[in-house]
């Protein structure tokens, strides 16, 4: 079957199974930013904005998206930038799997909460999970971003 | 030194923040087939027949593998040099399924759903045999888990199959037993730690293709592409001339990827068919079908007279390896070798026990690498000596532990696997990282602990020690080439797994050469292009591959003025070199730029590329104080972590942003060991932990503040005076916690995880008495 999305401002068609997931078509699709982490939305490693929204695409069907905007990090170029030189400056970015889907979240937040304390970034973020960099160097930089008003 | 020890940013994590493709699923060939496995719902069994007339029928079904397509090799998956000091006790697919997810039959088709549905049509009649799941009944049980003839070691590693003993081992210093019978005050203490699962963001996975020489290119989420070539080759017998393998990004390891997983059954399949294949891990298979951390009992007798001084150290330990005896011995070895010189005055010391198989996933090697188990065990000993001896836990340390200049007779006697190196500690500053640390917690106003209401705020702490590297084994190497308008190439066997490596080699490399960062641009990994390196495990890769680097540089250099003296008309003496302009006693010059333009293009052209090579003659540990405080709840047990302070010296930090990052993220993961990771069977070996709803890893409203600081520190042996930093952050959590809630309410906690349960019953238990 056919689907029409709008990724990253741009109208797709694209084919897919009715029980194809967003993150599998996306991937097929050639957004590579999107990745599988654990299968259960539980990572956050395949996290889309969803009308503006962070949504975990491995449990959303494709055919739910009919019509709706998605966006992948690669579809906010120049915000992923500015969040990469803070996540540089701090030592963030590790193994950098979850980088791409934790950008996304993190420029979504900004928009949708202002002047939010360390603890709503915290429970805004707390389904980006990451292994490696235990999160200080990480929200350090996220902090920075969140206050750059350029 | 103007680029190592400062804060550069990685040289890929802004493309990767961007989401440039990277990682080894997004360089999947797009027509690739799928690859899954069907996997045993039983512990134990033998396989009495496989029907797959259906799955083979079905239109897209390409391959329907089963034991009885491999060549019958013994091998070991675990990812280690040559020979192995693991078990060959694995084949490909075998007769036996050893646990819950060992593979049983492989299937290769055009897309998930056919595969899935082949899958499905399987039949499998199994002889349903009775697991070994207990490992502390594991030893000479009357079921046998590896009866297998074929099945032997590279050299005596104490591998009795018959018995069910993977691997066994035993030292001693002295006559311990006749040591702590003439002490003031003993502690017999026995402690118990979980298996642990990895969980790196990135599953393990795996893709492969014939590229136009007829060669098998493999693109793999490994740590060893180098070890993964050879045991491909040994093992399904293909010429190892046909083997290119490629480390893309890497979305974390942890030693976890350090072994063979999908690799075989791709390579198989793509060898086989001609077609490209890959195989990605569901998260419930890394879980279930990759490793964990291995479990251990462990018996600590400490011994100690009324002066405050521990005379004698006697550890008894009994591993649990799962199915499989990867690093088996060598994780065993370590609980003792990088743990017990902490306390290097004692008068004798023994260390001894057994790894056992079981039918539970198998364990592997994880960060850390058993010294986190023996740490626990051992750190909290020694606080539970102090308070029988009524002698402050950190006094006691001071007095007892290692310290610079001086040595261990441990060192000599335990290796990886086999003997070890003597060693002096060159560089040992414990006594600067238990001090710094206890005022930047607050120990003095803290210990041991601030009571308000039913909170209750209490300090513990930990001291630590890792390796550098494995000592006339591991061997890294580095190519450095010039181009035209004087940039370099770096090609390294390192592998970047996420910490960082890429950029703090390219740091030294620039380093030496006088340059920038971005006049080094690095490619790492692929066993076609870049020299060997052993991979990364055993904290090696800034010691080994980074004094490989530290050389291919010095080389460089050389290469560079020998060129410049003979435009310069002079003798290579007499070449000045600031890293752009080289200069002559009599003031002659020639940029670099122009130097390597020549050597491309004009006079006597050549292409300069030097090779360099290291192997460490020792394994300089980092070492580290932990300290935690905590907040606990005594009607609920639950435990807040306020703070976590580590100090740590590893020499010069290459890197002090990356290094602080290593340190963080090891003591996270540490944490979510000492509090409530915990990987867990249900009654017939079916893991009940295999997904991330069922097994919880830190997040980050868990993780309120780490306190890093690193200590000055210079090991002449390493490059630029650094020593390792990826493993030695994970071992100090789980004792400081232990003692932190034993400060807070007077409970010991001796099995891991420390959980509010836990600590109510033992609450309770306190009180009853």
């Amino acid at each position: 079957m056919l689907v029409n999305l709008i990724v990253n401002n741009q109208n797709k068609v694209f084919s897919c199974e009715p029980g194809d997931f967003l993150l599998d078509t996306l991937r097929e699709n050639n957004y590579l930013s999107v990745r599988r982490g654990c299968d259960t939305t539980n990572c956050g490693v395949c996290t889309v904005l969803f009308d503006g929204k962070p949504v975990p695409s491995c449990s959303l069907l494709t055919v739910k998206a009919e019509g709706h905007h998605i966006t992948t990090v690669e579809g906010i170029q120049k915000e992923a930038e500015k969040i990469g030189k803070y996540f540089g400056d701090e030592g963030a970015d590790q193994c950098g799997y979850c980088n791409p889907s934790l950008a996304l979240t993190v420029y979504a937040m900004k928009k949708e909460l202002k002047n939010p304390t360390d603890e709503e970034i915290k429970e805004y973020l707390v389904g980006n999970l990451c292994r490696c960099t235990g999160y200080i160097a990480q929200e350090r930089a996220i902090k920075k971003y969140l206050g750059d008003k350029s | 030194m103007k680029v190592v020890n400062n804060k550069a940013h990685s040289v890929d994590g802004l493309g990767i923040l961007k989401g440039r493709a990277a990682y080894t699923d997004d360089l999947a060939d797009k027509n690739s087939l799928i690859v899954k496995a069907l996997r045993s719902p039983h512990a134990y069994a033998r396989i009495k027949s496989i029907d797959d007339k259906l799955a083979k029928e079905l239109p897209g079904v390409e391959m329907v593998l089963t034991y009885k397509d491999f060549p019958r090799i013994p091998f070991t998956r675990a990812g280690q040099g040559y020979p192995e000091p693991s078990p060959y006790d694995k084949f490909v697919l075998d007769e036996y399924v050893r646990y819950v997810g060992d593979e049983v039959v492989a299937v290769a088709a055009i897309d998930n759903e056919t595969c899935e549905k082949a899958l499905s049509l399987i039949k499998v009649e199994y002889e349903i045999l009775e697991p070994v799941l207990d490992f502390e009944n594991a030893v000479d049980n009357k079921i046998i888990i590896h009866p297998e003839p074929e099945i032997h070691d590279m050299f005596p590693i104490g591998f009795e199959p018959k018995r069910n003993i993977a691997a066994s081992y035993k030292m001693h210093v002295g006559d311990v037993e006749k040591t702590i019978s003439e002490c003031d005050y003993v502690v017999n203490e026995t402690f118990y730690t979980q298996a642990q699962a990895h969980v790196m963001m990135e599953p393990h996975t795996v893709n492969a293709r014939m590229d136009y020489q007829e060669r098998l290119v493999i693109y793999s989420a490994t740590q060893t592409p180098f070890h993964m070539r050879r045991i491909i080759s040994s093992a399904l017998e293909i010429p190892i001339t046909k083997i290119r393998f490629i480390k893309p990004r890497v979305g974390g390891g942890f030693g976890g990827k350090q072994a063979i997983h999908g690799e075989m059954l791709v390579a198989w399949v793509t060898w086989k068919t001609g077609k490209p294949a890959k195989m990605v891990f569901t998260r419930k298979e890394v879980f279930e079908s990759s490793y964990s951390r291995h479990p251990m009992r462990m018996d600590v007798t400490l011994g100690a007279d009324k002066s405050g001084k521990l005379k004698a150290i006697d550890f008894k330990c009994l591993s649990d390896t799962g199915a499989y005896g990867e690093h088996a011995l060598t994780v065993f070895m370590v609980v003792g070798s990088k743990v017990l010189p902490l306390y290097n005055k004692v008068e004798t010391v023994r260390f001894h026990g057994d790894i056992v198989y079981t039918n539970k996933t198998p364990a592997g090697a994880f960060r850390g690498y058993g010294a986190i188990q023996g740490n626990f065990a051992l750190e909290s000993a020694v606080d539970i000596l102090c308070h029988k001896m009524g002698i402050d836990p950190i006094e006691f340390r001071q007095k007892n532990m290692m310290k610079e200049n001086e040595t261990s007779p441990i060192f000599a006697i335990m290796g990886e696997g086999t003997e070890g190196t003597a060693m002096d500690m060159e560089t040992c500053k414990l006594e600067e990282c238990v001090q710094r640390g206890m005022e930047l917690i607050g120990w003095k106003d803290k210990y041991p602990r601030v009571e308000s209401n039913n909170k209750i705020k209490s300090v513990g702490m930990a001291i630590a020690m890792q390796g550098s590297g494995i000592p006339y084994i591991d061997m890294g190497s580095a190519t450095i080439k010039l181009n035209d308008q004087g940039f370099y190439n770096l090609l390294i066997g390192a592998t970047d797994i996420g910490q960082g490596s890429d950029t703090i080699l390219a740091q030294i490399a620039a380093e030496v050469l006088m340059t920038t960062i971005d006049k080094v641009i690095v490619y790492s990994s692929d066993t076609d292009l870049t020299p060997f390196d052993c991979g990364a495990y055993a904290s090696s890769t800034t010691y080994v591959s980074g004094n490989a680097v530290f050389k291919a540089a010095m080389n460089m250099k050389n290469a560079i003025i020998k060129e410049a003296a003979r435009v310069l008309e002079t003798q290579e003496a007499d070449v000045e070199f600031d890293g752009k302009i080289l200069t002559s006693s009599n003031g002659k010059t020639v940029s670099l730029e122009d130097l390597s333009n020549q050597l491309f293009y004009s006079n006597e052209q050549k292409q300069l590329s030097v090779t360099s090579s290291y192997v460490g003659h020792k394994s300089p540990p980092p070492f580290m104080a932990g300290f935690v405080e905590i907040d606990i709840d005594k009607e609920t047990g639950e435990v807040d972590i306020v703070d976590y302070v580590s100090v740590v010296d590893c020499g010069t930090t290459i890197n002090p942003l990356l290094a602080e990052g290593q340190v963080n993220g090891a003591i996270v993961q540490g944490l979510g060991m000492a509090m409530f990771e915990d990987v867990k069977y249900s009654s017939n070996g079916k893991m009940i932990s295999n997904s991330l709803i069922n097994y919880k890893i830190p997040t980050r409203v868990d993780i309120k503040k780490l306190t890093t600081e690193f200590v000055d520190s210079y090991e002449t042996s390493g490059p630029f005076g650094a020593k390792s930093v990826g493993e030695i952050g994970i071992d100090t959590p789980p004792a400081a916690l232990a003692n932190a809630v034993y400060n807070a309410l007077g409970i010991r906690i001796n099995a891991l995880p420390i959980t509010p349960e836990k600590i109510l019953l033992s609450l309770k238990e306190k009180e009853n008495k």
